[in-house]
């Protein structure tokens, strides 16, 4: 199958490659680039641990083309952390034990990182409605809630910069 | 329990922040799917659209003519090596790639083997199967009929679809208190066939290495050390050798029983390896998932209990058809085809009991795994909670108070239960106390009242289970004839940091943590200091694995006895370095002392060097132990729930207003993790309850193959669980300890059903099969007249 150029920016990273069009976009990061952060689990945009952000909106990578990625930039699990810095949300799913397989964590981090970016107060109620595109079968999302209220209150208070 | 030893030292009681996240919360754990192997191949599976039928032929011309496309498997080419059909861990057969025909929809027909997994998938497309459908058999109960056609044709002797009657308990006694009983209650409980979904799916890379003969698979199983044997026994005959083949379980996004059995996908794989020399990887996708790997539950109960007007109970019996698909695939112990399903008497002191079960064949994937539980265990509770309630409405009496009645008291400890298990500890009373002053049960029953006057529905739901787990007592448990044991090493190194590893497998558990916080507990090492492996069997210990919750009651257990040893032997170096008699020394966290002088101390880092440096003459040097723990009994973990509904009686939608869940598991190892445990395991109980089901229509053709329609629980409909516990230690375990994992899927629907019902008995509803549908709801309020 013919092979299309594309230029995107992965955390912060050019990268210039070829891919076949009906590569998706979830297959060139963790198969060409190597980000294995970023989980597949349902190919239909349902359970959300392939959630990554592209241009500040969290979109589900496994129902994206690897070409519709051309020109934008990306953020992935890999890029949250900064200077040795864990984000706020990383280091609240530690705190509030928000994850226990760790196979979603990436897709919940993902879906916070986008949404406390447009939502700095949030009621525990819209953080559930937030999350309910990332499905967990280990936690009962109890702590996830907690987690994404800990980033919140470190975000307000300064702890870090979106 | 206050914690014995430090914070900074860790060990039991300690909510130690886990070890394994670090790596999860950055991106970096290690999933099947995230290994790669140079030159790697792609196996992809063609599945059959229909649920029965006869294969005409397959033409694999096509798909071999697209470049990448390397081969094309067939059952025909499996059959050469004797590998077209597998043993399963019930002593029943299983198909890895069919030769004649199909029995169920989505099972595996061809693979397909490519340079890539976008070329596999092509390929998959590309083969064309030739079907011939045959009659359908998806109702157990019409499987049984005389005309049914005889499914498994395979087998020559088969002249029905009956696998296996089991029955356990005493029927005299039981019918005798029937015909005696002042009243007696009666219902037909469906539990249905539903499907674990980790979000991880299953998967495997397989790689032969021919030069050196040696196998080496990462597969998503919770149990690597039984995969390795089976893996011998199956394939022994085309030259694979047990001590050269390596199972390694790498980080698993998810198990609860699904990734116990064997799936044809990982023996394709294997195969396809060991015919190409090459590294093959095998992913399945969702819709695999759903649609073909094994099942849970699909039990169909007839259920009866007697007692007198007073409320006491005192007899069960029950009658029950498991429907296990086409084989009996399931992974329970193997005396035990119905599982654990006898703690049926459950929390309640009943004089006699008896239990029928018969396993039927049907059109369908393989059934019986657990769905987070021990062995049938949830079908177990939910029938006995349900059939309580019921009892308690038929007599007129409030639920708690008849559950009160009917307690296990705590002085009957250890308890022999009328079928024959005996009960390690409980005080079931206190623990449905609590839940009801937690959630303000009389205020509730109150506003029940005023709101019922107001015609608005509103229900209480109360489970007080006791779960059995931590498989198993050599002398019933073996899986093919392997004890159900299972182990830990621990080396201390001469730095004083430690290296332990298990024959278990954590799916999400946190065994690098807690594993640690015991050896932190029993021998004083700071839990930093202290490394947790499993999973690989070329290092760690043979064990049985992890499911059913018996990584705390077993391999625990182990982890305590092995670091009792190890003390054992400090115990001896300290003394000769404090030139001190053993018996006159003291311990406490982290060091020995002479008795009265502790000033006179060594502490375990000392010792640990002094094992490879300064240890006494005669002795070996070295610090390590092994166990390989055969448990006494099992543990008998309860809790008492509380669910409060609001059903809307225009839609029919049920609301879970509150939910309050008091747990005993004994001593807590990290109660952090088990409150994890506890909030995940509710969830696993709501989804079942009132979304999860798996249908088939007459065809055989499923309804819920997707994401789309299997409906897992979001955030939305989850609330925010409340929990809290009470604390009876095991008598047996080294620990004190029980298995907690499970705990909460398994008593957790039963709460929400009798909720439900307890909002619509005054309508005449006496009972309702989960998943508690709103359509199944709205149903029933147009019946009953309330609804429009």
């Amino acid at each position: 199958m013919a092979k299309v150029p594309i230029r995107v920016k992965v955390n912060g990273v050019e990268h210039s490659t070829e891919v076949e069009p009906r590569l998706l976009l979830v297959h060139l990061l963790r198969e060409n680039f190597r980000l294995t952060g970023t989980h597949i689990g349902c190919d239909t945009s349902h359970c959300g641990a392939c959630t990554v952000v592209m241009d500040g909106r969290a979109i589900k990578s496994c129902t994206a083309f690897a070409v519709q990625a051309n020109g934008r930039e990306i953020t992935t699990v890999e890029g949250l952390e900064q200077n040795g810095q864990l984000h706020p949300l990383q280091e609240g799913f530690f705190q509030e034990h928000g994850l226990q397989c760790g196979y979603c964590t990436p897709g919940m981090l993902m879906t916070g990182y986008a949404f406390l970016g447009t939502n700095k107060n949030p009621s525990d109620d819209e953080i559930r409605h937030a999350i309910s595109g990332n499905l967990c079968r280990c936690t009962g999302y109890v702590n996830i809630v907690k987690a994404y209220q800990f980033a919140a209150q470190k975000l307000r208070d300064g702890g870090a910069q979106q | 329990m206050t914690p014995r030893t430090s914070p900074e030292i860790g060990g039991m009681g300690h909510s130690v922040k886990r070890k394994e996240d670090p790596r999860f919360i950055r991106g970096q754990g290690n999933y099947v799917d995230d290994v790669v192997l140079p030159d790697m191949l792609y196996l992809d599976i063609v599945r059959s659209p229909y649920a029965h039928a006869t294969i005409k032929s397959i033409d694999t011309a096509k798909a071999l003519a697209i470049p990448g496309v390397l081969a094309v498997i067939t059952g025909k080419d499996l059959e050469q090596y004797k590998l077209h059909w597998m043993p399963t861990l019930m002593s029943d057969t299983q198909m890895v790639l069919p030769v004649d025909k199909v029995m169920y929809q989505a099972q595996e027909v061809a693979a397909v083997l490519a340079t890539d997994r976008y070329i596999a998938a092509d390929g998959v497309d590309a083969v064309e199967v030739d079907y011939d459908p045959l009659p359908v058999v998806v109702d157990p109960k019409k499987a049984l009929l005389p005309d049914a056609p005889v499914l498994r044709t395979d087998k020559p002797d088969k002249k029905d679809n009956h696998i296996w009657h089991w029955e356990w308990g005493n029927r005299e006694t039981t019918d005798q208190l029937f015909r005696d009983a002042e009243v007696t209650v009666k219902e037909d409980i469906y539990i249905p066939r539903i499907h674990v979904s980790s979000i991880e799916t299953c998967g495997c890379v397989a790689h032969f290495d021919k030069v050196k003969g040696k196998l080496t698979v990462w597969m998503t199983t919770q149990a690597p050390h039984a995969i390795r044997t089976v893996f011998a026994l199956v394939a022994g005959h085309v030259g694979l050798s047990e001590e050269k083949i390596q199972i390694i379980s790498p980080d698993i996004g998810g198990g609860f029983g699904g990734k116990v059995p064997v799936y044809p996908g990982y023996v394709i794989a294997v195969a396809a390896s060991v015919l190409t020399g090459k590294p093959v990887k095998w992913i399945e996708d969702r819709m695999e998932n759903l649609q073909a790997d094994s099942f849970a539950r699909d039990y169909h109960i007839t259920a009866e209990l007697a007692g007198n007007k007073d409320g006491k109970l005192t007899a069960l019996r029950i009658k029950t058809l498991a429907d296990h698909g086409y084989t009996d695939a399931a992974a329970n112990p193997s005396k035990f085809p119905a599982g654990l399903f006898h703690i049926c008497t459950g929390s309640y002191d009943l004089k006699a009991a008896h239990v029928e079960v018969d396993g039927v064949y049907t059109n369908k994937p393989p059934g019986g795994i657990a769905y987070r539980c021990s062995f049938r265990v949830t079908e177990a509770v939910h029938t006995i909670e349900r059939m309580a309630d019921v009892m308690a409405h038929q007599i007129g009496m409030d639920p708690a108070e008849f559950r009160m009645k009917n307690f296990i008291k705590p002085e009957q400890f250890p308890y022999k239960s009328a079928l024959d298990w005996e009960y390690d500890s409980g005080n079931y009373a206190g623990a449905l106390k609590l839940a009801m002053d937690r959630i303000g049960y009389d205020a509730l029953r109150k506003e029940q009242i005023e709101k019922r006057a107001r015609g608005e529905l509103m229900g209480i739901g109360i489970s007080s289970f006791t779960e059995i787990v931590g498989a198993g007592p050599s002398k019933h448990f073996d899986i093919l004839g392997i004890k159900m044991f299972d182990s830990a090493e621990i080396r201390v190194h001469p730095t004083g940091k430690v290296l332990a590893r298990f024959g278990t497998k954590s799916q999400g558990q946190g065994h690098e943590t807690t594993y640690a916080q015991i050896i932190a507990e029993e021998l004083g090492f700071p839990v930093d200091n202290v490394l947790v492996e499993e999973g690989d069997t070329d290092t760690a210990p043979y064990g049985l694995g992890t499911y059913a919750s018996r990584s705390t009651p077993v391999a625990a257990a182990a982890c305590a006895v092995a670091c009792r040893k190890i003390k054992d032997k400090a115990r001896k170096i300290a003394a000769y370095l404090l030139e001190a008699h053993e018996d006159d020394l003291d311990w406490e966290p982290g060091k020995f002392f002479v008795k009265g002088s502790p000033d006179r101390a060594k502490t375990i880092q000392e010792i640990s060097l002094a094992a490879y440096t300064n240890h006494p003459p005669g002795m070996e040097a070295g610090l390590e132990a092994i166990n390989y723990y055969d448990p006494p009994n099992l543990t008998y973990p309860f809790g008492s729930y509380i669910c409060v509904v609001d059903i809307d009686s225009g839609t029919g939608e049920v609301k879970v207003r509150r939910f309050v869940a008091v747990d005993d598991c004994g001593n807590i190892i990290n109660p952090m993790i088990v409150e994890g445990q506890i909030h995940g395991g509710l969830t696993m109980g709501l989804g079942p309850a009132l979304y999860e089901e798996i249908q088939y229509d007459d065809s055989g053709n499923i309804l819920q193959g997707s994401f789309m329609n299997y409906l897992v629980p979001t955030a939305v409909e989850t609330p925010n669980w409340e929990t809290d516990k009470t604390c009876t230690p095991s008598p047996h375990h080294p620990l004190g300890a029980k298995g907690v994992g499970e705990s909460a899927t398994v008593g957790a629907p039963a709460a929400i059903v009798n909720a439900v019902v307890d909002a619509l008995w005054h309508l005449g509803v006496r009972h309702i099969d989960i998943p508690i549908t709103s359509a199944k709801v709205w149903k029933l309020l147009r019946e009953k007249g309330v609804s429009e």
